[in-house]
């Protein structure tokens, strides 16, 4: 018993002293923090580490040292990331935490980053309010938002007639920013909204919901969910004849992943918005290329803008040298994103990184070639149109002017 | 007026649509009805608590698509294939691993199937990942009518047709028939059965198999619904688990009549207070464990 004590009491000291060690010169560290199991799996999962694992192979050794990624599973539970965010930042001297889809552990996760002044790149999160009201000077939204989701796929089907919306939103955080901005949008241009139902996160059945979007006889269904409550909606509504008679789903937020699984007949002619689809030029498909040899399918946009977000974080703290997170934020600020998916990308005081924003169709089964062949581009929207602007997102760190 | 309250003023439906609100209840309810229909042959039989129930419906599911995408084998040899490939399997795990822990708490007949449940989700995902593989309606099935409240697929009135004739066998097999007396009669004392020269031991091998390719049925049924996808069984698994302890854990008619109700109760909820809609079977549970513990059909033990 003694032994076991006294055994204990020195890994105790011994990891203690490892942890503080790392902190202060050890090798840079990212720990890439998503769904790993549940609906939001196919979107980031594992996909989201081996991006990162391939932009750290990439950048080479960072401050003489080769990159560590460590990766976890947060269930979608904000209590449980934030634990782990906390757990990596004091303990595993992770320099940044990267992807965390689902809106509601983000915003958890954004607030331990605050607090430990510790650096957040997130990726697979979409709600506004991470570059609004909650902004953070140490965090950066990387790909996409609520506001350009509603702002493109909103603004488009609102264009080509679609004046009257029912939402059928999913119940937290990101559901309510997406329904919140599409409507403003719908609004905006002289349209109304007819009603909502706010269904509970990973739902298997929405018959009961398609029903009263259909009762409400509005001309759009706009799905504010993601994954595989999206799939589910799309799958279901054709089986009521929500499109026979004569209403139209509007996706605002549709992986590739979401669409592979849904399959092109389902699927054909939603529009959606995205900032990078596979097959666009040969930059993006020489990467994902590389990236299906190692993985097994090609990336969503979602693991793609890890890869993004963490060379870009790799390339500032090669240029100048150190990773105290104050500098590194700035340095980022100050380089021009320019990848595979980014051409002179910005990331802005509030964290939202400003960049190109394109309006996609599903394909006919008829137009596809293969089976990664889903996606047409219809529009080209540039980053200070598709994104909310500086001084309109209430985030206290941009001064009025 | 609080807030729920106000909610429910304003979402109160025209009585047209909320006759399609307790039709897709009834849906929803013959899916629970079913699979708690095995989940309590199982345990009025075995006195396992099989948790692996869920992932045999997903397994059932998946069967069904291994067979379309990769032998060409469609919706309906599926609905009698994949229900006996399942029982394969359950008939091993039985044989191989419950075997052995029957005489053990019940726990541990919990921790096991649990543990094989995870360990089948856990491969299966890794495969096909988690947002699912489509399945499509068959072609017989497709199509709806209009009802004039609501506009009702063809496929799910198949599926409540389908789902009342499977209960409504199992009743009929384990109440009303020798073999089902014999089974009944194994599960009070076992030792005397034998001794009337019964196998007991393959009766109860059997009992599982039967059970398990009870949720396969329901999987292959479940299959044009919803994605077939690893996750299938583990998000259904939890709400059949409360609608067999709300009939009553190991009654046959409670757990069918239950699964119906819950059924309509959850739609109901759905058009009232959506937000509450994946809770309140959960609340449900917890009033009749306060009033009734032993459930509405279970016998007091």
């Amino acid at each position: 018993m003694r032994m076991k004590l006294l055994l204990a009491a020195v890994a105790a000291v011994a990891l203690s002293a490892a942890g503080a060690e790392a902190q202060s010169s050890g090798p840079v560290k990212i720990g890439v923090l998503n769904d790993m199991s549940s609906l939001y799996a196919d979107i980031g999962g594992k996909g989201s580490v081996v991006a990162a694992e391939m932009a750290a192979e990439d950048a080479g050794p960072v401050l003489g040292q080769k990159v560590q990624i460590i990766s976890a599973d947060h269930q979608n539970k904000p209590d449980v990331g934030a634990a782990i965010a906390r757990q990596w930042y004091d303990e595993n001297g992770v320099d940044a935490i990267t992807d965390v889809p689902t809106s509601s552990v983000a915003l958890a996760v954004n607030e331990v980053a605050r607090e430990k002044k510790k650096i957040a790149l997130f990726v697979g999160p979409a709600s506004s309010d991470l570059t609004g009201p909650k902004c953070n000077a140490y965090a950066a939204s990387w790909v996409y938002d609520t506001y350009s989701l509603a702002h493109v796929t909103g603004g488009a089907v609102v264009k080509s007639g679609g004046n009257t919306w029912f939402f059928i939103t999913a119940d937290y955080a990101f559901g309510h920013a997406l329904e919140r901005d599409t409507a403003d949008v719908v609004k905006a241009a002289g349209g109304t909204v007819v009603g909502d139902v706010q269904v509970p996160l990973n739902t298997a059945d929405f018959s009961s919901y398609l029903l009263q979007a259909q009762a409400s006889k509005a001309k759009i269904i706009g799905l504010a969910n993601a994954g595989g409550d999206t799939i589910n909606s799309i799958k279901q509504g054709a089986e009521f004849g929500i499109t026979e008679g004569g209403q139209k789903f509007a996706g605002l937020l549709i992986f590739t992943s979401d669409v592979h699984s849904l399959g092109l007949k389902a699927a054909q002619g939603l529009q959606l918005t995205a900032p990078f689809y596979h097959d666009m030029n040969a930059e993006t498909r020489a990467f994902s290329k590389r990236f299906s040899d190692r993985f097994g399918r090609p990336p969503t946009f979602d693991q793609a803008g890890v890869y993004s977000a963490v060379a870009h974080y790799l390339k500032a703290i090669k240029a100048i040298g150190t990773k105290d997170p104050d500098k590194v934020m700035a340095e980022m600020r100050k380089l021009p994103i320019n990848d595979f998916m980014t051409k002179n990308g910005k990331l802005r005081e509030d964290g939202r990184v400003v960049r190109d924003m394109y309006l996609f169709e599903v394909k006919k089964p008829s137009e596809s070639k293969g089976e990664w062949d889903m996606l047409k581009l219809i529009e080209t929207v540039p980053g200070d149109q598709a994104f909310r602007p500086l001084d309109k997102g209430d985030c206290p760190l941009v001064k009025k002017g | 007026m609080p807030d729920w309250l106000a909610h429910i003023a304003v979402a109160m439906p025209p009585t047209q649509a909320l006759f399609g609100q307790l039709l897709i209840g009834l849906i929803n309810g013959a899916f629970y009805a079913m699979l708690s229909l095995g989940l309590a042959v199982i345990f009025g039989m075995l006195n396992i608590i099989n948790f692996a129930h869920g992932a045999q419906y997903m397994l059932g599911a998946f069967c069904a698509w291994f067979a379309l995408d990769y032998l060409g084998i469609g919706y309906w040899p599926s609905l009698i294939l994949a229900p006996i490939a399942v029982a394969a399997i359950g008939i091993a795990l039985e044989r191989l691993l419950l075997r052995h822990i029957y005489r053990l708490d019940h726990l541990y007949g919990l921790l096991l199937t649990f543990g094989v449940a995870l360990i089948i989700e856990g491969v299966l995902r890794n495969y096909y990942g988690s947002s699912g593989q489509p399945y499509s309606i068959p072609r017989e099935l497709t199509g709806a009518r209009n009802l004039g409240f609501m506009f009702l697929p063809n496929y799910r009135a198949w599926v409540i047709f389908a789902s009342l004739a499977v209960c409504f066998g199992t009743w009929f097999l384990i109440e009303r028939t020798r073999l089902g007396s014999y089974l009944r009669a194994a599960t009070e004392n076992p030792s005397l059965v034998q001794a009337f020269g019964i196998n007991v031991p393959r009766m109860v091998t059997l009992t599982y198999g039967f059970g398990a390719g009870l949720a396969a049925l329901a999987g292959v049924l479940a299959a044009p619904i919803y994605q077939v996808s690893p996750l299938m069984g583990s998000d259904i698994i939890v709400v059949v688990f409360a609608v067999v302890v709300i009939g009553g854990m190991g009654s046959i008619v409670g757990a069918v009549a239950s699964g119906f109700v819950l059924g309509v109760v959850e739609g109901l909820t759905k058009v009232f207070y959506p937000e509450a809609s994946n809770t309140v079977i959960f609340v449900v549970m917890a009033i009749v464990l306060l009033v009734k513990p032993a459930g509405f059909f279970g016998r007091t033990v």
